[in-house]
């Protein structure tokens, strides 16, 4: 009898069905639709209380597109190791390790830029190696692997700053093809910018559209069925681990030719930086669930509140405080589309 | 049947957790166009004895023969690339991701040409419905559906479909009724015979006598990781089965004492044993 039901509630749906595409429905299923709502709110916010204080204008553009294109390029890799069911917090320590060994490579042994940039990339790549073996070859949570890894390379790069140069802070001229290429300036623009935009198409293109791209969300859905469904599950994530890692000192190598100077110091904001971009962009904590261009949101949003809020009305001192309260919010929302995502075709069906 | 060649054969396995004994010297073998159900109680060691057909595990002692030579599954993938599918009793299936992603999970189909190879979606939705449909899921139409909206038995025979699909010698199916509805059993049983006839071996493991009846050619009784009972259709009664199923205690029996029980405690059944 049930069988009848069913059926005949099958034929009425196949008859409704020819709207798949693109629609305003699928927008609201999707991971980023809290994140890009969230940024509006804030960049509408922001223009009406910055519109006199020069927010809309290209310094002020400039300033959060700059400081967003730095913590985006690290966010969206460490947003790809959360979709994975795994955390990443070292880069903290991978960004001031790349920059002192391009300075240490490039400045004080004088060898070629390409030396130092290609020194600074293999540092990330090995930091992410370890963070991802370990991971994969034991059962102590990410988190506490990353902790370790940013502590000790934290260590690591001071010490060796002091054994080679003798200082924590150092400098570098890069030439000037290599200048402009990393850290020149378009209409204020930093280089980083347009990198970060490169970096944005491939990251999606990865996730979203390559085959590997699905092994990724499997390993968060279910790490343990993704194995049995033949996915090499420790290759896939020591392989993200080096990617976040790579990102990382890549973001460093464009700071310290972009600034000319690099430090040994450890940098914690950073950590809470693309954590909460990540979070607000609609990736979900426990893993499975995600999309790249919902973490573009995030970083955007985060970078709006927490560098241009001196060019609007808004009290500086509160910009902590929308950052706090948008992340609940972010979360709150993130759960509904969520639930919006995996119920809509039992709403459909009336 | 015992002249078909095995496909696969499991020669004096032993498996062992560390300390913990759960497979004893087993012995069985499978061949083409033959379903052979692997009976037993919870906890038996079925599930782990599938798993080292599948590559999830690799035997503590003993030797897997495939076509009769010896062989280690390195991996998971290692026995899909045999052509050995497998539904595992639980899991198989990712909640937020698409039914046309679920279905082709570590086999995508792509197309373009590297390094722009991409998700061939359309093609994944396509096949993916039309499988499930095949196991009597009509309900089922759009592969873009995120499987966490599914049904519990239409997850599972998301994932029995997939297996069929790719199974291209040994479909093993680990209690794959459990969780569907008579109409949909049906098609599962249907379906494992289609397998057979195409000539797969089926290794098939359910806790219904009726279910195991109406597609085994071969029974073998697991009874605390050793194999109790091994005999082919025809051979014992379903009675003496389900006995066996049971652990070796006899149902009927068990059976009188509830009712004897419930009778003289005014309809309630006996209190767990332990
Ligand atoms: N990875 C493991 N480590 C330790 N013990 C295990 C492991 N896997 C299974 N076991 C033990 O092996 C025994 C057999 O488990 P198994 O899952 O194979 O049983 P089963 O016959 O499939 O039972 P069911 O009918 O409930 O599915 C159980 O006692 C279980 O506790
Ligand atoms: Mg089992």
């Amino acid at each position: 009898m049930t069988e009848t039901t069913t059926n005949s509630g099958s034929a009425l749906e196949t008859k409704l069905e020819p709207t798949a595409g693109f629609s305003i429905k699928a927008f609201f299923r999707s991971p980023a639709a809290g994140a890009f709502m969230g940024f509006v709110a804030v960049f509408v916010l922001f223009s009406i209380f910055g519109y006199d204080r020069n927010f809309l204008s290209v310094p002020g553009m400039t300033t959060w597109m700059n400081f967003a294109s730095i913590i985006g390029m690290i966010a969206i890799p460490v947003g790809f190791l959360m979709i994975a069911g795994e955390l990443d917090i070292s880069t903290g320590a991978v960004v001031p390790a790349s920059t002192m060994t391009v300075a240490i490579v490039s400045q004080h042994y004088e060898m070629p830029v390409m030396v130092g940039i290609a020194a600074a990339l293999a540092v990330g790549a090995l930091i992410g190696f370890i963070n991802g073996f370990i991971v994969t070859r034991t059962r102590v949570p990410s988190f506490i692997v990353t902790l370790a890894t940013l502590f000790a390379v934290a260590g690591i790069t001071l010490y060796l700053s002091i054994f080679f140069i003798n200082n924590t802070n150092s400098f570098y001229h890069a030439p000037d093809w290599a200048k402009s290429l990393f850290g020149g300036k378009v209409f204020g623009f930093n280089s980083s910018v347009f990198w970060w935009l490169g970096m944005i198409a491939g990251f999606i293109f990865f996730l979203h559209y390559s085959p590997k791209g699905s092994w990724v969300f499997a390993l968060g859905g279910d790490q343990e069925s993704a194995r049995n469904a033949g996915i090499p599950v420790r290759k896939m994530k020591i392989g993200l681990f080096m990617l976040c890692s790579t990102s990382a000192a890549f973001a460093g190598v464009l700071q310290v030719i972009t600034f000319n100077s690099a430090t040994s110091q450890a940098n914690f904001g950073l950590i809470f930086n693309t954590i909460i971009s990540v979070v607000v962009g609609g990736v979900l904590l426990t893993g499975g669930f995600g999309t790249v261009m919902g973490i573009v949101f995030g970083v955007l949003t985060l970078s709006i509140v927490t560098q241009a809020i001196g060019f609007t009305q808004i009290d500086r001192n509160l910009s902590f405080l929308i950052i706090g309260v948008m992340l609940l919010i972010a979360v709150l929302l993130n759960d509904t589309f969520r639930q919006l995502a995996t119920s809509w075709s039992t709403a459909k069906k009336k | 049947m015992s002249d078909v060649k095995p496909v696969l054969e499991l020669r004096n396995v032993d498996k062992s957790f560390g300390p913990i004994d759960v497979l004893h010297d087993i012995s069985l073998k499978v061949g083409a166009g033959e379903v052979l159900c692997l009976l037993g109680d919870n906890g038996a060691g079925k599930s782990t004895l599938i798993k080292l057909m599948s590559g999830v595990y690799q035997p503590t002692r003993g030797d897997i023969m495939m076509d009769g030579e010896k062989i280690t599954f390195i991996s998971p993938r290692d026995a899909q690339e045999r052509g050995i599918a497998t539904v595992h009793q639980f899991g198989g299936t990712y909640p937020l991701m698409s039914i046309g992603r679920n279905f082709f999970m570590g086999a995508e189909p792509t197309k373009g040409v590297w390094p722009l190879k991409v998700f061939d979606r359309k093609t994944a939705n396509r096949i993916a419905v039309e499988e499930v449909q095949k196991m009597g899921i009509t309900r089922i139409t759009d592969g873009d559906r995120l499987v966490g909206g599914l049904s519990g038995g239409e997850r599972q025979s998301l994932a029995i479909a997939r297996a069929v699909y790719f199974g291209a010698r040994v479909l093993i199916l680990d209690e794959p009724t459990a969780a569907l509805g008579v109409k949909q059993a049906a098609h599962v049983l249907r379906i494992v015979n289609q397998a057979k006839r195409r000539g797969l071996a089926v290794i098939f493991i359910t806790h219904q006598v009726m279910h195991a009846m109406a597609v085994g050619d071969h029974f073998a009784v697991l009874i605390r990781g050793a194999v109790a009972a091994d005999f082919h259709k025809g051979e014992k009664t379903r009675e003496q089965i389900a006995d066996l199923m049971a652990g070796g205690e006899s149902m009927a029996e068990l059976e009188a004492n509830i009712e004897g029980y419930m009778e003289t405690h005014g309809g309630q059944p006996p209190p767990p044993a332990h």
